[in-house]
């Protein structure tokens, strides 16, 4: 390893503390992984909108360089964490719970599951000793750190995470909880989630991921999600991200589907004060779907940036985008939704939207659809918005007696429900109902004149 | 079928309004008492659903000029919510769509906010839940309409029974129905008249606004009022609205043209 360009030489110390202490114990092809990842990482830094990088056009990650976050280490005591665990309860048994705090996995708040069956769900710094496991198969495959800083910085930190395995034909339906929680402890410390899930032929989970801090500390977290979905298999998959105020959030997901192999996920995003949701989902295979539908509720001076894109390689694909944000204060939120259409792809079905309700002066959406087809025998449509509150709408419901504050929440609330109601958990609806409804700003809100 | 009491339910005077720079209502009175009917007709443009929504209180007009007095209370610088507190309530000629918003949800927090207002508690979901059956079943509106979000996908009658739906959950002093018989075909519009005749009682009033006399064969108004150009030029029992269905609109005109 040569020495790091002195702009990243806090995050080499780390590197190297990392390296040379818990993770020596690592296998080799571990070890490289991460080499590799730091070299990579040390070559592209963190991005920037210059010289035309439309994927980060509209978000200026400056306030991320700039702090020096470092590695997040044991938290002293878990206890005041306990709280940040999303709240709703999934009924049966096969429910597994995967609890980290700060990045370190807390052994007393998870429920893994290491049967013989043929499913693990389980930290991996435990499952990477295991020699049988496609974990050296699969990590950094569908998320490699090329010209991705952010992957690039993660992978080069990989220690431990969420892995969850589902063998081929173990058709039983399964439920799976992952939370990522940032303690009091972690004050301008940065962590690294890392999940991967292979799901094998014809099985069927639900993953909810989720994201949480305290409101009171500057934070980053940097978090990478590979989702393998084998043939006929199909993943219900919620990603939470509901980091303190003051909080940093870099997500990226990638997913690869096999054949016939269905996606249905959901992203919800809430307070963090700057997040980016990047999100890639390969049907690689002919007949696979995916449904991908977002809400993000953005308030004060957030900023969200959602870059999702669908690349259909194969015919006979399915791809439905939909996400909605609603904007309060000085807020801005980014969203980029690419749908590719490869030449073999013939009869693809896409379709994308991404719908906002405006309700302050000051907030701004830089919304960009995009499509692009290859293929001549393909079904695809596209489309944005931006708007406020309808104000022929908000008199329709006075004239019943609600007061401008019960209509206006009444029908932002309306407006989320669409995303809300496609989780199919119905606690984690409910829960994410409550939640949702208690963040709907509480005043009176503009609306539009035009007809 | 007058039971009228002494004291009018709505007493307007002078009424004057414009929809931005644009003069509509050019002085209206009219007096009406409870147990009545009025239908106000008039061609297109003369002002009749503009009155109908500045009664409601519609944000898209100014009042210039005159009183609205609604149970002796002036109600003009009222917010439309509490107005329909009150008792008053509107049917809209285009009900809107609300997707996402459930009928039940919708109804319940109009009821509700009538009841505060009033002193008297919210509802139960379970008291509400049985006087809702009760009211689909009275106003003859399919079950299902109710369970779907308010007016999504409706079709154009289905959306005007509703509107009846909620007129009868929101049990008005006044109703306002604003061309709720426009657009509707026969069975359409006997649904949505019987509705009106069962909730007219000796206690309680309504304007009709039409352009066309139809309804008047299934609601039989105590009064009809011409609007042309807003102002009332002429007012009759129901006779006046099949002399205008035999003569049309244009000897009004002429006659109101002519005398200017």
């Amino acid at each position: 390893m040569t020495s790091a360009p002195a702009k990243h030489a806090h995050y080499f110390a780390d590197f190297q503390s990392l390296v040379q202490g818990p993770g020596t114990d690592a296998p080799a092809w571990l070890r490289d992984l991460r080499d590799n990842a730091w070299s990579k990482f040390s070559d592209t830094g963190f991005p920037t909108a210059r010289r035309g990088n439309e994927r980060w056009k509209y978000t200026n990650v400056g306030p991320i360089a700039k702090i020096d976050f470092s590695l997040a280490g044991q938290p002293i005591s878990a206890n005041g964490s306990k709280a940040l665990v999303p709240d709703y309860k999934v009924p049966g048994t096969a429910v597994f719970d995967l609890v980290y705090v700060d990045g370190h996995y807390l052994a007393e708040m998870s429920s893994p599951s290491t049967s013989s069956d043929g499913v693990t769900v389980a930290n991996l710094a435990s499952a990477t000793g295991d020699n049988s496991s496609p974990i050296e198969a699969q990590l950094g495959r569908l998320a490699p750190p090329d010209n991705d800083g952010f992957a690039a910085l993660n992978t080069a930190f990989l220690h431990d995470g969420a892995y969850v395995y589902v063998a081929d034909g173990h058709t039983e339906k399964m439920t799976v909880r992952i939370s990522y929680i940032t303690s009091h402890d972690a004050d301008t410390k940065v962590t690294y989630p890392r999940t991967l899930i292979v799901a094998g032929r014809n099985t069927d989970i639900t993953v909810v991921e989720s994201y949480t801090g305290p409101t009171d500390i500057v934070y980053f977290t940097n978090a990478v999600t590979e989702i393998a979905v084998g043939e006929g298999a199909r993943i219900d998959h919620y990603r939470l991200l509901l980091e303190g105020n003051k909080g940093f959030h870099v997500g990226t997901t990638r997913v690869n589907q096999e054949k016939d192999s269905s996606f249905n996920s959901a992203s919800f995003a809430l307070g963090t004060s700057l997040a980016r949701n990047d999100m890639e989902v390969l049907l690689y295979a002919p007949g696979a779907y995916c449904s991908l539908n977002g809400l993000y509720l953005t308030a004060d001076n957030q900023h969200i940036d959602n870059l999702i894109s669908i690349d259909h390689a194969k015919p006979y694909g399915t791809s439905r985008l939909n996400y909605k944000g609603i904007l309060d204060g000085r807020s801005r939120a980014v969203f980029g939704g690419e749908v590719i259409v490869r030449r073999d792809a013939q009869k693809s079905d896409a379709e994308q939207t991404d719908k906002n309700l405006v309700l302050s002066k000051q907030s701004e959406v830089d919304s960009k659809p995009s499509l692009l087809i290859y293929a001549d025998d393909v079904k695809c449509s596209h489309g944005a918005t931006a708007g406020h509150i309808d104000a022929d709408t908000l008199f329709y419901l006075r004239s019943r007696g609600l007061d401008l504050d019960a209509a206006s929440r009444m029908l932002v609330h309306a407006f989320a429900s669409e995303i809300i109601d496609s989780v199919k958990l119905e606690p984690l609806r409910e829960y994410l109902d409550t939640l949702f409804t208690a963040a709907i700003p509480d005043k009176s809100l503009p609306v539009s004149n035009l007809k | 079928m007058t039971t009228a009491s002494n004291k009018p339910l709505l007493t307007i005077k002078g009424l004057t309004a414009m929809a931005g720079e644009l003069e509509i209502l050019k002085g209206i009175d009219l007096e009406v008492f409870p147990g009545e009917v009025h239908a106000i007709m008039g061609p297109n443009g003369s002002g009749k659903s503009t009155l109908a929504n500045v009664l409601a209180g519609r944000p898209d007009y100014t009042v210039t000029g005159g009183t609205v007095l609604f149970e002796g209370q002036d109600i003009l610088k009222l917010e439309p919510e509490i107005r329909a507190r009150m008792g008053l309530f509107l049917a809209f000629q285009y009900p809107l769509e609300l997707p996402g918003v459930r009928a039940w949800q919708f109804l319940k927090a109009g009821v509700d906010a009538k009841r505060v207002h009033n002193g008297e508690e919210e509802m139960s979901a379970r008291e509400f839940d049985q006087m809702l059956k009760a009211k689909v079943a009275e106003v003859q509106i399919d079950p299902d309409l109710v369970k779907r979000a308010v007016n999504e996908g409706f079709s154009g009658g289905e959306k005007k029974r509703n509107e009846i739906l909620q007129m009868a959950v929101l049990e008005p002093k006044l109703a306002l129905l604003d061309e709720t018989d426009s657009g509707l075909d026969i069975d359409a519009l006997r649904i949505v008249s019987d509705g009106v005749n069962l909730l007219r009682s000796p206690e309680n009033a309504v304007i009709l606004v039409t352009h066309y006399q139809r309804i008047l064969n299934y609601i039989t108004p105590n009064y009809v009022h011409v609007l042309y150009d807003g102002c009332i030029v002429q007012s009759g029992g129901p006779e006046l609205a099949h002399e205008l269905e035999e003569k049309g609109y244009d000897w009004i005109k002429d006659a109101v043209d002519a005398a200017v």
